[in-house]
């Protein structure tokens, strides 16, 4: 068993003590930013680029491991006990947990969240290291033809099935992919969308982007419609479990892991969609004496499953990230980015070229998860605490590490230009509801999907049929295409055809 | 629903048009490659740029049907915009981008703070200028001395590394 022999080489590196201190450091960064609104595993993962410079691969992706899980714990400790949830993955988890924390029940509902974070969270660790090696073998078929379409498919899902508008979403990814393109063109050594400035000729960094539109943008759309007014963080009380809370529980978690997981292994990424799923699931399937709970008193089944699903979907995210090189959400874009900086190409070879990185990095996603579970319980009262930051200084804090982040990159002004221009058209990008993760997954997958594409052509000798007659192409392209335009064609199926007449 | 059109949904329609516009102009300007190659550095540029354009005139044609913009829960209950908040933020991102060059990042950095708190409705410049100078000094320490990252000493860090008994860098 490749899993097994791989998690034995795992293990044996991720135990060792810089290891476990990346480890709780991400799952403790992590867990920070997650409570804190305004703040994501993105944005925290992009400011903490710069590390590679100095530590090794292995340490600086068990921090940022570290961080993704950290942060889909903490985000659910803000929905709970503030009703905002501090990002997408929980805003299921507020509907419920916010009225649970209302009527004292704050306690149950964090603790019945942190446990089924942690069973999901072991579920999708498990699933990456026996599904991973299989992906890979099937990846190991596929050529440049393949490559390109698979793109196409992912672009298609993150930007036109997600979020509230396929338009829309197409808009921003095609932002991030004009973005891609600026800078020198690897192939030819032309300069291109440069506007004949020097200064992009070495492209747009993604950091830059991601820090513009999390950070600055973010800032700037919370400025816009500020009103002074003081947080109310609710009491958390005790956190125990009684035993019908944890009969209650039991399957939720488990359901919710299972639905979370393909969810975030397929292209379509994201974690809203298995959140959503879960609830539903959980509110049909509530044994009848608690029915009358949900919505207005807080089922804790509620919290439950849909907590499980969004961390078993996070989970889920990093195996077309480690295996493919896809990434599918944001988080997952900026962590391609940091292997680029390495020098590591994500891709089906990175099991065999780099399986002690990948291994220790699998293996200490079971670590942290078990780090979590006892940062988020016993230590509740630290993140309350941090709940309590005030706004002004929050954000002002915020403001000065994107601006480190980006300066310190390159020591330059029109960096910081880049940034605050980025950062405006991020601002509208809110106001007028664009999804912003398309920006960066475009950023990232575009110049990529370019390269196929090129490789691809110059293997079929410049026929542009290759796509469709390599059965494996075609098949991906079809799904790509019923993606795009299946929703759509439903919706008239259903309008001509289901109204009564 | 009315049958106006919205404004801010149109302007929006129309920036994304003339986005699709720049990045045709851009891929008209590349050279044209004097190597040979399947696919040259120019098509993928027309593309984006024609779908950037395609989608931008199918949001303009949005736009006249009546907008998106009054479907979206969290803007019809969103309170007027807050000038205030607004132009002290600015204002902070303007300082930050002068004083950096001259002053150096903590400085810079300390006064983009002040003005960043203010805007979100802190009352204490002086307090949180004591917040802000500790902590942009500390992520510029880590920075340099942790990261080995050379972002300049400024006036601020030379004077401390003289008194550390460091030559700034």
């Amino acid at each position: 068993m490749e899993a097994i022999n791989g998690l034995q080489l795992g293990f044996s590196h991720a135990l060792s003590l810089s290891n476990l201190g990346w480890a709780l450091l991400g799952c403790f960064l992590g867990t920070a930013v997650g409570v804190l609104p305004g703040i994501g595993p993105a944005l925290t993962i992009a400011l903490l680029l710069p590390i590679t410079y100095q530590v090794s691969a292995t340490g600086a992706f068990i921090l940022f491991c570290g961080v993704f899980y950290g942060a889909m714990y903490g985000g659910s400790t803000t929905s709970i006990l503030l009703n905002t949830p501090g990002e997408s993955g929980s805003i299921i988890t507020a509907l419920e947990g916010a009225k649970m924390a209302r009527n004292g029940r704050a306690g149950p509902a964090l603790a019945t969240a942190a446990i089924g974070s942690f069973v999901a969270g072991v579920v999708g660790t498990l699933g990456i290291a026996f599904l991973g090696p299989v992906v890979v073998d099937f990846a190991l078929l596929l050529g440049p033809a393949e490559y390109f379409s698979l793109m196409l498919l992912c672009f298609v899902t993150v930007s036109a099935v997600l979020g509230g508008s396929a338009l829309r979403g197409m808009i921003s990814l095609f932002f991030g992919l004009s973005l891609g393109l600026v800078g020198i063109d690897l192939q030819t050594g032309q300069p291109r969308m440069t506007f004949g400035l020097p200064e992009l000729f070495d492209g747009v960094n993604v950091v830059l982007v991601a820090v513009a539109l999390f950070a600055v943008a973010e800032a700037l759309y919370m400025a816009w419609h500020h009103v002074e007014g003081k947080i109310q963080v609710m009491p958390v009380g005790s956190l125990w479990l009684s035993k019908s809370d944890l009969k209650r529980s039991f399957w939720p978690w488990i359901r919710g892991a299972g639905l979370g997981f393909p969810f975030g292994v397929m292209p379509a990424g994201g974690t809203e969609m298995p959140t959503m799923l879960s609830y539903y699931a959980e509110r049909k399937l509530v044994a009848p004496e608690h029915a009358h709970e949900f919505g207005t008193t807080g089922a804790i089944e509620g919290v439950a499953g849909p907590e499980a699903a969004n961390n078993a979907a996070a989970a889920g995210i990093l195996v077309p990230m480690l295996t493919l090189g896809l990434p599918t959400s944001a988080t997952a874009a900026i962590m391609l980015s940091a292997f680029q900086s390495y020098g590591i190409q994500p891709g089906p070879l990175l099991f065999q070229t780099q399986a002690e990185l990948v291994w220790t990095l699998i293996a200490s996603l079971f670590i942290a998860n078990v780090m979590l579970v006892v940062l988020n319980l016993p230590l509740i009262g630290l993140w309350v605490r941090i709940l309590k930051i005030p706004t002004p200084q929050l954000y002002a804090g915020i403001l000065v590490f994107a601006t480190i982040g980006t300066y310190g990159i390159s020591n330059s002004i029109t960096d910081l230009l880049l940034l605050y221009g980025i950062g405006i058209i991020g601002m509208f990008m809110r106001r007028f509801d664009f999804p912003v993760a398309p920006v960066v997954i475009g950023m990232i997958l575009g110049p990529m999907a370019e390269q196929a594409l090129r490789q691809a052509m110059t293997i079929s000798e410049g026929d542009w049929t290759t796509f469709v007659t390599r059965p494996g192409s075609l098949a991906i392209l079809i799904l790509a295409a019923l993606a795009l335009i299946g929703p759509r064609l439903y919706g008239l199926v259903m309008r001509r055809w289901g109204v009564p007449r | 629903m009315t049958s106006r059109i919205p404004l801010p949904d149109l302007f929006a329609g129309l920036a994304v048009l003339g986005f699709g516009m720049i990045g045709f102009w851009q891929a008209w300007a590349i050279p044209v490659s004097p190597l040979y190659a399947q696919v040259g550095p120019k098509a993928i540029p027309y593309v984006v740029a024609a779908g950037l354009t395609a989608l931008g005139a199918g949001l303009v044609g949005a736009a006249m049907r009546g907008g998106w913009s009054h479907g979206i829960a969290e803007l019809t209950e969103a309170r007027p915009p807050n000038r205030r908040a607004l132009g002290f933020l600015f204002a902070g991102l303007v300082a930050n981008l002068i004083l950096i060059g001259p002053a150096g990042f903590s400085i810079a950095a300390s006064a983009q703070f002040v003005l960043v708190a203010a805007a979100f409705g802190s009352r204490s410049m002086a307090r949180d200028l004591l917040i802000a100078l500790p902590l942009t000094l500390l992520v510029w320490f880590l920075f340099v001395q942790g990261l080995g990252v050379n972002i300049g000493a400024g006036l601020l860090e030379g004077f401390i590394l003289r008194l550390m008994g460091q030559e700034p860098v």
